[in-house]
């Protein structure tokens, strides 16, 4: 979201302060872009009233279109295990036929949207939340995992953050290699991460797996912050140095609170972030707690409805991190008097 | 210990340089710019060989970078076969398939208000979910070989690119359009006279995040099956036989290919909006 394009969603959390097309601050680290984990896009174009309907529908249209190609594609995928079925058996089979038996089958190769609704309403609902068939359960494994990467993460960051801030020398040295450690794919450290620290007697995998989501979100944090805490303009500096601010002064004073906005747009994309770092964490490494787990043994069982529920899972986890740090976001925004 | 003396005062003495060099006059030129951080990693790389050194510390836990040289030059050939699986087959693949169809949707989403505001908050959405976990789904669907590979890119780098270029191509403003209305210029001339170009920095934006992304997805698909090669192939089996020092060779495959897949879209993005401020220095 910050990169150096301006887009809708910063230009509006500053206010509208940056001149369209005109980067708020250009980074100047080799004068080009950075990747990032995860897009994160525009708001909404409001309807011309801006009511919850005019919102809505357009988006539970697509909803529903989607819908409606997931339950025909997996007609479509699972026709052929009964074609083969059917031929076997020399029996000819009608559309309809085909059709009803792609709703119900065991093991399809693309479970259609009610089977996989069945499932977690059986692992989510039915099943009591300390079974270790609760989706529930696994859904805390995972989280909790995430939050300790994620807050580790996030302090990494902004230490960094601070440090390049006020080091020319870190700033030129780390910046580069923050930037090429992102291109590193951390899934090819995964499994060595795990391996290295059981070896070092460190049990479980809520470590490593905490490692990992923190390597994936504290760029995020420290890109944002590092631009956040530059953003008080000369202007600013200079009326705290008439009031014979000092360093610490100005940094709690001045720049902490004016990094607030950059901070939070970066949480979202770091707690994204940090979500998909855990559950990598959780894929290839045998696991058998999480929802990375149940992934990796509905691929191994070879049960597709499983890992649908899991994916659906996390998913809706995803949304509520977010959607919690956004909410964090508009109370500090109005307590510190941000808001429009 | 004397190895871990080494490393201090090699650590204090970097240090001591590259400060000096942070605070000379030619901190910002080219050569200033470029050797701070390579004194820095190099630094690393001497500091992380004496450790192991003099810490003796098993080559199970973490191979001296020495180890990881000799192990990478025995073994190129096995590296540049994993390489061309993974990187060139699988992830440049799917990159292009993802990016292409990101772009033409985006294209067909623009001339429909109704589509931008139904599908725009799905794809931000979606483009925030963990997308890795479908790799199983996928590799059950087009088998164990690149096109499974390619398929998970394509789904993981699709969502990210589409909502970058749906954003670029927003990103007019109105007197501009109006401009280009008072030329009677039609659709297809504003938008490849006014809205392509603006939107340009976005659309690198979308290309650059999806590089990362699409190395990681050819990755962990290969976790799920593959034939026998590929980098996730490799890091998976070696790291069961606890052979690390073949593991850091491929992570450092895999760090140069992600740097330089990286830094080609950077490049062609200095070239193509040499116009936009962030690229001026």
């Amino acid at each position: 979201m910050f990169p150096c394009v301006p887009n809708r969603a910063t230009r509006l959390e500053q206010g509208g302060k940056v001149r369209r097309g005109q980067c708020p601050d250009p980074p100047r680290f080799a004068g080009r872009c950075m990747p990032l984990p995860v897009a994160s896009g525009p708001k909404p174009p409001k309807g011309m009233d801006g009511d919850a309907l005019s919102r809505l529908f357009p988006i539970l249209t697509v909803l529903a279109a989607l819908v409606a190609v997931w339950y025909a594609g997996s007609v479509w995928m699972n026709s052929g295990w009964t074609l083969a079925q059917a031929e076997r058996s020399g029996q000819e089979l009608s559309l309809s036929e085909i059709v009803a038996d792609a709703m119900v089958q065991e093991r399809p190769r693309l479970p259609p949207p009610h089977q996989v609704l069945a499932e977690l309403k059986k692992t989510v609902i039915d099943t009591k939340v300390t079974s270790k068939r609760s989706l529930v359960f696994h859904s805390w494994i995972t989280l909790s995992s995430t939050l300790a990467g994620f807050t580790l993460g996030t302090l990494v960051g902004i230490l960094a953050a601070v440090g390049i801030v006020y080091s020319r020398t870190l700033k030129m040295a780390l910046m580069p290699w923050a930037i090429i450690s992102q291109t590193i794919p951390i899934v090819a450290i995964a499994p060595m991460i795990i391996v290295v620290l059981a070896s070092m007697g460190v049990e479980g995998r809520a470590v490593p797996k905490a490692i990992i989501s923190a390597y994936l979100c504290y760029f995020p944090v420290l890109v944002g912050m590092s631009k956040g805490l530059r953003s008080p303009d000369g202007m600013q500096l200079d009326l705290l140095k008439t009031y014979g601010a000092n360093g610490r002064q100005t940094f709690w004073k001045l720049r902490f609170p004016s990094s607030m906005p950059y901070f939070f747009t970066s949480l979202k994309i770091g707690v994204a972030a940090a979500l998909v770092g855990t559950i990598v964490g959780e894929l290839p490494t045998g696991a058998i707690r999480g929802l990375g787990a149940r992934i990796l043994i509905g691929d191994q069982f070879g049960n597709p409805i499983m890992i649908w529920a899991a994916l659906i899972m996390a998913a809706c986890l995803a949304a509520a991190l977010v959607g919690t740090v956004a909410g964090l976001q508009r109370v500090t925004a109005r307590r510190m008097g941000f808001s429009r | 210990m004397f190895p871990v003396l080494i490393a201090v005062v090699v650590w204090l003495a970097a240090w001591w340089l590259n400060v000096r060099i942070a605070g000379s006059a030619w901190r910002d030129s080219r050569a200033g710019r470029l050797a701070v951080p390579v004194i820095f990693g190099i630094t690393v790389l001497v500091v992380w060989e004496c450790l192991v050194l003099g810490l003796r510390v098993s080559p199970v836990i973490l191979p001296a970078p020495t180890a990881i040289a000799a192990r990478f030059a025995v073994s190129t050939e096995v590296l540049w076969g994993d390489f061309v699986q993974t990187a060139l087959k699988g992830a440049v693949s799917g990159y292009v398939i993802g990016c292409g169809a990101a772009f033409l949707v985006s294209l067909a989403i623009d001339r429909s208000p109704f589509l931008q505001r139904g599908l725009l908050p799905i794809g931000n959405f979606v483009a925030a979910l963990p997308i890795v976990g479908t790799a199983p789904i996928l590799v059950n669907w087009f088998g164990f070989d690149w096109q499974s590979k390619a398929a998970v890119v394509v789904v993981m780098v699709f969502f990210p690119m589409l909502v970058n270029t749906v954003q670029g191509f927003a990103d007019t403003t109105a007197m501009q359009r109006d401009l280009m209305r008072t030329y009677s210029a039609n659709y297809w001339q504003t938008l490849l006279k006014l809205r392509l170009p603006a939107a340009m920095p976005f659309i690198f934006n979308g290309l650059k995040i999806s590089t990362t992304l699409a190395l990681i997805g050819a990755i962990v698909a290969e976790y799920f099956g593959s034939p026998t090669r590929g980098m996730g192939f490799r890091i998976s089996t070696e790291v069961g036989v606890l052979g690390l020092d073949m593991v850091w060779a491929e992570i450092t495959v895999a760090a140069i290919a992600g740097s330089s897949f990286y830094g080609a879209v950077a490049l062609m993005e200095r070239g193509a909006t040499f116009w936009h401020p962030s690229q001026r220095s």
